[in-house]
């Protein structure tokens, strides 16, 4: 904390009067509207509710799409962690080592984090389209039956695809720094230490690369559990069937189209918990990280 | 003579590393660029060209019709969407208000908080600090019916005002300002400057680079908006073009104007990637910056 | 110009005291150095007259006027800090000026103002350039005549020569003496550098956890030290502190080296056998024939002279400081001349002075 502050109480708080409005009004009122509406069963004309407890966060636990929800959400989030921190790390080493044109390259590989999920995923839907896609006709000449829309496991791992793709490029950028910051004094010394170059990625740099690896894949799941609407809805809309339907997919589907809103409220409780605890892991790591 | 030849094998081992590294490079910005170069070529051709399933490689010489149907009309077919025009601008107005706002209430809340002393100080910074843990995503039906309540449906203060409060911001000007030397306060008072003046005449420009930084990452935070503009706004005249774009596509028939889909998709993409582009020494500056 | 009055003033963070009731008066146009090891409260004091703390106790007046609820802007002085606190973003011209603009100074009167202090520093050629262009002894000058221009009652230096090398810290020392001399302001400067206190100070403030040890000439200080911290902390190489006790009525003390030393300058009081503490300087230590036999165990030759450092018979280290290059040999024989020696009271540390 700074030893030198100005006195006064009036205008801090106008200072930060705007960004408690908002926050009050748009966080803390709809959190606690849904921890309420999570307690609470609607009749079907939505004229009483009752209060029913933990009813519904039971019965979305025990709900079978909704587990069938939570292992797509797992499978997803682990793919897209993997496919886009594994290709951003690989590409992050390379253009590490070659020190010349390392600019160039950086240019060449983060704009895609500026395209939107949703965008990225009309993107990959040009190539996999079934009759109008390069790689989906050339898939389907190879006489493989490629249709995402007929075939679930497909349509996930064309969301996942398109999913990682943009993630890429955030990846590269931490990795890259990761390895700037590595001092260079470290790697000399692992060199006259006898070390070659694949042995001193493994040894020196891999480890010192774990915060920032595991800083990221907090970001990738919390990116993919919630940031990937877009390409879902965009590319799949959930289906086919409920094939690519996600924990947040499915609050939406619950909420806005079925209009169940207990059900709705108590999944949306469910996911804050999950961030929560997401967040928090996060944070302590941060902590240890300063001591690292 | 045999160290003689141990050093040519190394220098030519290490000569081949490098240009190994250059082509996985390569290879990885063709990847990355892929997607965007279909897109671009089918851009620039006749429906009937895509709907027959001829992918062209190259660019054709539709670009200008293409181009012009979506900038003005939309495109023709059953899913039209608004014209490029009309949504370009929500989305450029949506981005800038989030960007803008965000940057204005963080900045004076964290000045709030570091620079003041009292009462109450904690509570407001746990407070903002509490929405950082809760993405819009989350809580995403109750926030729509509090914006229901609020009249505030189809309108581009819903739009943007709920995802203008924004922890993230808030720590990451907490932070710089924590970093600012007391001395730079107390010379200030010295000078007989008040809270006020410090703010303007020194804390703000010292804030500059981060100010900017953070506009673009928050600028394609708000242009890449998908699943809150979906929701809040059913009015044609507010839709922007990430959403209009998802719209389009429907559900993916090889029906659908094709070119026209893609000239929309190179234009939603290409204001938020211009803008990585051009401030990329802003834009990683922010990335790294926020998520420490 | 003006007279600083600094009474009864302590300070707590907590149940943490750090300053334990200073009293302090300093003359119109004096510049009174106050020095210390960290941690002992001299900046407290500083910044607690410069009003960026409040005193928990105690009034501080400036010219007369009582400013201790004031803020610093309404106390009429002028800082320079450690770290110079130049605003980055403004020129050097931007930042001289920043505080009379405002003070609502007209622009004419600024820049005259500003175009003077420049002359007088000699920066003229730097005032469109930002503090990031300039070395560190141009950003000290600046800092300078960031307060000059101010033309303040009291000039307030917070370590402004400890970020310098060297050789610019002995350059600048001698200028901010010359300049304060010129300017005739009074000033308050704190540092932990004895020998900046020494060369600047027409008075040194010498604090010890929370009090102001003693406040006297450099010279007064540096020839009759109050205490043995005081004693120890001024000079260098330190000073050497001999284990004794009492004897002859107070007129000779009983070294547990060994040697009877009486005193040259007149009795203490005290019983006989009150324990004491015996310094000496290095530089007053001689070389004899014949006298105490000083085995060494370290020879630091400086070139003009040579620091010895032995262990006397009872085991207690003596320092000594020969002119001239290293004697040979590994022992020499040192006698103890009673002119040079300081008598301290070893239950208090206090200083003893002859019985009048």
């Amino acid at each position: 904390m700074k030893k030198t502050l100005f006195k006064g109480t009036a205008l801090p708080w106008l200072l930060l009067a705007p960004q408690l409005a908002v926050t009050c009004i748009f966080f803390l009122w709809p959190a606690g509207a849904a921890i309420w509406q999570s307690v609470l069963q609607e009749d079907p004309w939505g004229t009483r509710s009752e209060f029913v407890g933990l009813r519904n966060f039971a019965e979305v636990l025990v709900e079978p799409e909704w587990r069938g929800a939570a292992l797509n959400t797992l499978v997803f989030s682990t793919s897209v962690a993997v496919l886009a921190m594994g290709s951003a790390l690989f590409l992050a080493v390379q253009a590490d080592k070659a020190i010349r044109g390392g600019n160039a390259y950086k240019t060449l590989l983060i704009w895609p984090y500026a395209v939107a999920p949703a965008v990225a995923a009309v993107l990959w839907l040009f190539l996999f389209h079934p009759s109008i896609g390069l790689i989906g006709q050339a898939l389907n000449q190879a006489g493989i039956a490629w249709d995402y829309k007929l075939n679930g496991g497909q349509a996930m791992t064309l969301v996942i695809i398109a999913a990682a793709w943009k993630q890429v490029s955030y990846n590269f950028i931490f990795f890259l720094a990761g390895l700037q910051s590595i001092p260079k004094s470290v790697l000399e010394a692992a060199a006259i230490d006898g070390a070659r170059p694949v042995r001193r990625f493994w040894t020196i740099i891999f480890p010192l690369l774990s915060p920032t690896s595991f800083f990221l894949l907090v970001v990738n799941l919390v990116y993919a559990f919630f940031d990937t609407f877009g390409v879902i809805h965009a590319l799949t809309g959930g289906g086919p069937g409920k094939a690519t339907e996600t924990l947040i997919y499915k609050v939406y589907v619950e909420g806005v189209q079925n209009v169940n809103l207990g059900s709705s409220a108590a999944q949306s409780v469910i996911l804050m918990v999950i961030v929560i605890a997401l967040t928090a892991v996060q944070f302590r790591f941060i902590e240890r990280k300063v001591h690292y | 003579m045999d160290d003689d030849a141990l050093a040519a094998a190394t220098r030519r081992r290490q000569a081949r590393e490098r240009i190994m590294s250059h082509g996985w490079l390569i290879l990885g910005v063709l990847i990355f660029a892929f997607p965007v170069w279909i897109t671009l070529v089918g851009s620039t051709h006749d429906a009937s060209t895509i709907g027959r399933g001829d992918v062209p490689l190259l660019p054709g010489p539709h670009a200008i019709e293409n181009y012009t149907a979506a900038w003005t009309s939309g495109g023709e077919g059953r899913y039209r969407a608004s014209p490029a025009s009309l949504m370009l601008w929500n989305s450029a107005l949506m981005a800038l208000c989030i960007a803008a706002g965000k940057i204005t209430i963080s900045l004076l809340s964290a000045y709030a908080v570091v620079f003041f002393q009292f009462r109450g100080r904690m509570l407001a910074f746990w407070t903002i600090f509490l929405t950082l843990m809760l993405p819009v995503e989350v809580r995403i039906i109750p926030t729509y019916q509090v914006i229901v309540s609020l009249d505030l449906f189809n309108s581009m203060a819903g739009l943007t005002i709920p995802l203008i409060a924004s922890a993230t911001a808030t720590l990451l000007f907490r932070q710089f300002f924590l970093t600012i030397p007391d001395e730079y306060v107390e010379a200030a008072k010295m000078d007989g400057a008040g809270p006020v003046r410090f703010f303007r005449d020194i804390l703000l420009p010292l804030s500059v680079t981060n100010i900017a930084a953070l506009f673009v990452i928050l600028f394609i935070y708000g242009w890449n908006q998908y699943l809150w503009p979906l929701l809040v706004v059913n009015d044609r005249g507010l839709e922007t073009i990430v959403v209009g774009l998802a719209k389009m596509i429907g559900n993916g028939d090889a029906q659908n104007e094709w070119n026209v889909i893609m000239a929309m998709a190179v234009l939603a993409l290409l204001p938020p990637v211009a803008v990585v582009v051009l401030m990329q020494r802003w834009f990683i500056k922010g990335l790294t910056e926020t998520e420490k | 110009m003006a007279t600083l009055d600094v009474s009864a003033v302590s300070k707590s963070f907590g149940t943490n005291k750090i300053l334990h009731g200073v009293d302090l008066t300093v003359a119109d146009g004096e510049m009174i150095v106050i020095v210390g090891a960290s941690g002992c409260g001299k900046s407290t004091l500083l910044r607690i007259v410069a009003g960026l703390e409040t005193a928990t106790t105690g009034t501080i007046r400036i010219a007369g006027r009582d400013v201790t609820g004031l803020e610093p802007a309404d106390r009429d002085i002028a800082m320079v800090f450690q770290n110079y606190a130049l605003y980055p973003h403004m020129t050097v011209a931007q930042n001289m000026a920043y505080g009379l603009k405002i003070r609502g100074l007209p622009k004419p009167e600024i820049a005259t103002r500003v175009a003077e202090a420049a002359t007088l520093l000699g920066i003229q050629a730097l005032l469109d350039r930002r503090p990031r262009q300039l070395s560190g002894g141009q950003r000290q000058r600046v800092a300078m005549g960031r307060a000059i221009v101010r033309e303040p009652k009291l000039f307030l230096f917070d370590e402004p020569l400890s970020n310098l090398d060297a050789k610019l810290r002995v350059q600048m020392r001698a200028e901010i003496r010359r300049l304060q001399r010129r300017l005739g302001v009074t000033s308050l400067f704190v540092t932990h550098d004895q020998t900046e206190a020494m060369t600047l100070g027409d008075r040194l403030v010498v604090m010890h956890a929370g009090h102001a040890a003693q406040v006297a000439t450099p010279m007064e200080v540096w020839a009759r030290p109050a205490d043995t911290y005081v004693a120890g902390f001024i000079g260098s190489p330190a000073m050497n502190f001999l284990e004794g006790s009492l004897t002859e009525g107070g007129r000779a003390v009983a070294l547990k080296a060994g040697p009877l030393l009486r005193f040259a300058d007149g009795p203490r009081p005290g019983a006989e056998g009150l324990p004491l503490i015996i310094g000496i300087r290095p530089e007053h230590v001689e070389a004899t024939e014949a006298g105490l036999a000083l085995p060494l165990d370290l020879v630091e030759p400086l070139g003009s002279e040579t620091v010895l450092h032995g262990r006397l018979p009872d085991g207690e280290a003596l320092t000594v400081k020969l002119a001239g290059p290293a004697p040979v040999g590994g022992a020499i024989q040192v006698s103890l001349p009673a002119a040079a020696l300081h008598v301290f009271d070893a239950a208090s540390g206090k200083r003893l002075d002859p019985v009048a």
